[in-house]
């Protein structure tokens, strides 16, 4: 099986399953408990916490939330600021923002708050110029993604949170960089933000966990109920080994970076060039015009469609993805795409191929050789 | 072979499926995502739902199969739900789903299947295809009660040559015995309406998706004397007799529906019958017509039984003389030839008189 979807999720690293074992096993114990069970599990959690604060430039530990996910991180990094003390404030979003986040700003639309969304460029980049247009002083939180989960387009977060803070000094910024993080140096300073979200599954942890990063003094309303776990930010047992498994794959891939930086560029170039020389009207989406993650590569190729595609593929053992699929799977007008004003058609023939840690150089020629392959049955 | 296996969830293409599969064949299970809710996700009730999709991946993972969800929803807004607002709109019954055997699962679909790699396109459909040494010939299934063959009528000699119909060998006593035997999850799920995208309700969708439906208008008799009013034609079906809301020493029934100037025309029983109706669009099976005047049974709805007529070619169309005087011939629905078991085509009624 030739495994070309990382982006959706990507094969545990060791580390991560190392460090979980003990939580799984003997150290079953709740956190939130005053015996030494408790305390033993209290003490992984809170010096993982201490680790991704240091990882994701949080200024103290307590400035990191655990919650259920990246989608739940979006959730809070969005409603949190903008429902605190009763407030209805505004949130600005580009229009490529991953469903967490689109969908967060429509029900907190519903709730009241402003909402305004932001265009895009035809490689799916908001400007900040655009961004600061957009904020007023209603304005809370400006959520603008740092990379595009479809395209792996990169945004200029620093300087659209920079422009974003001329228009109204007391916006926060927010930004979702869960697909940023497998191979982008990702903290608060670097990218100029005060909310951040993470996820564990897609750095080689397990799925169900993942963190808000944020710069200290943020108030948030929570937005699951109950215990008061997490300073009240975010109740709920905690999921003690999911935390510890992130937070060791976190650093994991960070230490992992170079490397991953070089083989997967390397499979990626290899990708390009020997599809592009085995089917000359091959489409890269972003190709070089734009700054993208390193581990993407988005494509159509005219006349055939995703679907068709992605199931040949499946047949033949390779796994990719389009950006954008239903809850039944089928897949969907990507409004990523829409919003780079790519016509239906064509959208409807862009497939994503993402690489990952455990991929090689020679994994680029592979799919390289497996598209090919479809595209000259179907032609 | 491979095998491309469309499975609507239902236990009829469950079992299609689990025979394939147990024919040896590699099969791949697809759903067509026909339709979606005003949020553009699958809907909850009707068909196409997520809970219908849901069941086809149980039921294939439990084959072990490959499964996806193929979005054919503007295949089939332009070609099924836009034929039968346009059809209803002139005054006709249509039925939608000849429009989307025709156009989706036997048009569009079986190209797929060859794009997929797929030899076959196999259905749950209640019919038999077999092959007399010369040509391939649609037969009705098994099992009387559930026979589908109607909506199959417009298929060729191609289509034929490229599907498997493997329930029609079974009734559907035998289906839900074999779903349950493989411990398929859909053994014992209620059997799909017909008019499955008006999720149960033709009155309901019509109201909503045709404002034209919805008005109120005159109620007239054959001589155009208006005897009533109604809330919108979108409550009559020609043949209706209840719910007219006028009174007579005597049954009046719905002989005419034309949402177009929102007339519903009623009359008495011997009104509604007609000897004879024009049927165009016709295609035959084998490709040949039979004989002038050609003695064969006709279906002129799904669900009621042939009755006895001769075929007389007249304007590219056929001339259907029923041996009967039958009721509630209406203009849109498929008028189906049969002799004995096959089908031997058929089309559209055109007119009844």
């Amino acid at each position: 099986m030739l495994y070309l979807d990382h982006a959706a999720t990507t094969p545990m690293r060791p580390e991560a399953r190392e460090a979980m074992a003990p939580y799984l096993d003997a150290d079953f114990g709740n956190p939130s408990g005053l015996h030494a069970p408790s305390r033993r599990a209290k003490d992984a959690i809170e010096s993982a916490r201490e680790r991704l604060a240091a990882l994701l430039g949080a200024a103290h530990p307590l400035d990191v939330v655990f919650t259920g996910g990246g989608t739940e991180s979006d959730n809070l990094g969005l409603a949190g600021p903008c429902l605190a003390g009763s407030g209805r404030g505004g949130v600005v979003i580009s229009a490529v923002e991953h469903e967490a986040v689109i969908e967060t700003a429509r029900f907190l639309g519903r709730l009241g708050c402003p909402v305004r969304v932001v265009p895009v460029d035809r490689f799916g980049r908001a400007t900040p110029g655009d961004v600061a247009a957009a904020v007023d002083e209603s304005t809370r939180v400006v959520s603008v993604m740092a990379a595009n989960n479809e395209t792996g387009v990169i945004q200029p977060v620093a300087e659209i949170a920079a422009a974003a803070r001329e228009a109204n000094p007391a916006v926060l910024v927010h930004t979702d960089a869960v697909q940023a993080m497998v191979s982008l140096p990702v903290n608060l300073g670097l990218l100029g933000v005060d909310l951040l979200t993470v996820a564990s599954h897609k750095v080689g942890g397990p799925k169900g966990v993942g963190a808000l990063v944020m710069r200290p003094g943020i108030e948030l309303e929570p937005v699951i109920h109950g215990g008061g776990q997490e300073l009240g930010r975010r109740s709920g047992t905690h999921d003690v080994a999911g935390i510890v498994g992130m937070v060791a794959a976190a650093e994991a891939a960070v230490f992992d970076r170079d490397r991953f930086g070089r083989d997967v560029g390397e499979a990626r170039s290899r990708f390009e060039a020997k599809l592009t020389a085995a089917v000359p009207d091959v489409v890269f989406t972003i190709g070089a015009g734009a700054d993208r993650l390193v581990q993407h590569s988005h494509f159509r190729v005219p006349g055939i469609s995703a679907e068709t595609l992605l199931i040949r593929l499946d047949g033949a053992g390779v796994a990719a993805s389009a950006g954008s699929a239903c809850q039944s799977g089928a897949l969907e007008m990507s409004h990523v795409l829409a919003a780079m004003d790519l016509p239906a058609e064509e959208a409807a023939e862009c497939v994503r191929i993402t690489f990952g840690w455990t991929t090689s150089p020679h994994d680029g020629d592979s799919a390289a050789a497996a598209v090919a392959t479809v595209v000259g049955d179907l032609r | 072979m491979r095998i491309l296996v469309a499975m609507s969830g239902g236990v009829d293409s469950s079992v299609a499926a689990a025979t394939m599969v147990e024919r040896g064949h590699e099969v791949i299970g697809v759903t067509l995502k026909q339709w979606s809710g005003p949020d553009g996700r699958l809907p909850t009730a009707g068909c196409c739902t997520v809970a219908d999709a849901e069941d086809a991946r149980r039921v294939a993972a439990k084959l072990g199969i490959p499964y996806y969800v193929l979005d054919y929803r503007d295949r089939f807004a332009e070609s099924v739900v836009a034929h039968f607002t346009s059809e209803y709109l002139a005054g006709r019954t249509p039925n939608p789903c000849i429009e989307c055997n025709r156009r989706v699962r036997f048009g569009a679909l079986l190209s797929r299947a060859a794009e997929l790699g797929c030899d076959r396109l196999a259905t749950g459909h209640h019919a038999r295809v077999d092959h007399d040494g010369t040509r391939y010939r649609l037969l009705v299934g098994r099992d009387r009660d559930k026979d589908q063959s109607y909506v199959l009528h417009m298929l060729g000699q191609g289509e034929l040559a490229s599907i498997l119909l493997p329930i029609g060998e079974m009734t559907k006593t035998e289906v839900r015995a074999e779903a349950a035997r493989l411990g398929l999850r859909t053994a014992t799920k209620a059997d799909s309406q017909d008019l499955c995208f008006v999720a149960g309700d033709y009155r309901e969708f019509l109201r909503e998706r045709l404002p034209q439906a919805a008005r109120p208008g005159p109620i007239v008799d054959a001589t155009g004397t208006v005897v009533g009013s109604h809330r919108g034609t979108a409550d009559f079906t020609i043949g209706q007799r209840k719910g007219l809301g006028v009174s007579f020493g005597e049954p009046r029934y719905v002989v005419g529906v034309d949402a177009a100037t929102s007339t519903v025309t009623i009359g008495r029983r011997e009104e509604l019958a007609v000897e004879a109706c024009l049927v165009t669009g016709v295609s035959f099976i084998s490709g040949g017509a039979p004989e002038e005047g050609a003695e064969v049974a006709v279906k002129i709805r799904y669900r009621s039984a042939a009755v006895a007529a001769t075929l007389w070619t007249e304007n590219g169309g056929r001339r259907v003389r029923f041996s009967e005087a039958q009721l509630a011939v209406s203009p849109g629905q498929a008028a189906v030839f049969y002799r004995g078991d096959e089908v031997l085509g058929g089309g559209t009624i055109e007119e009844a008189a």
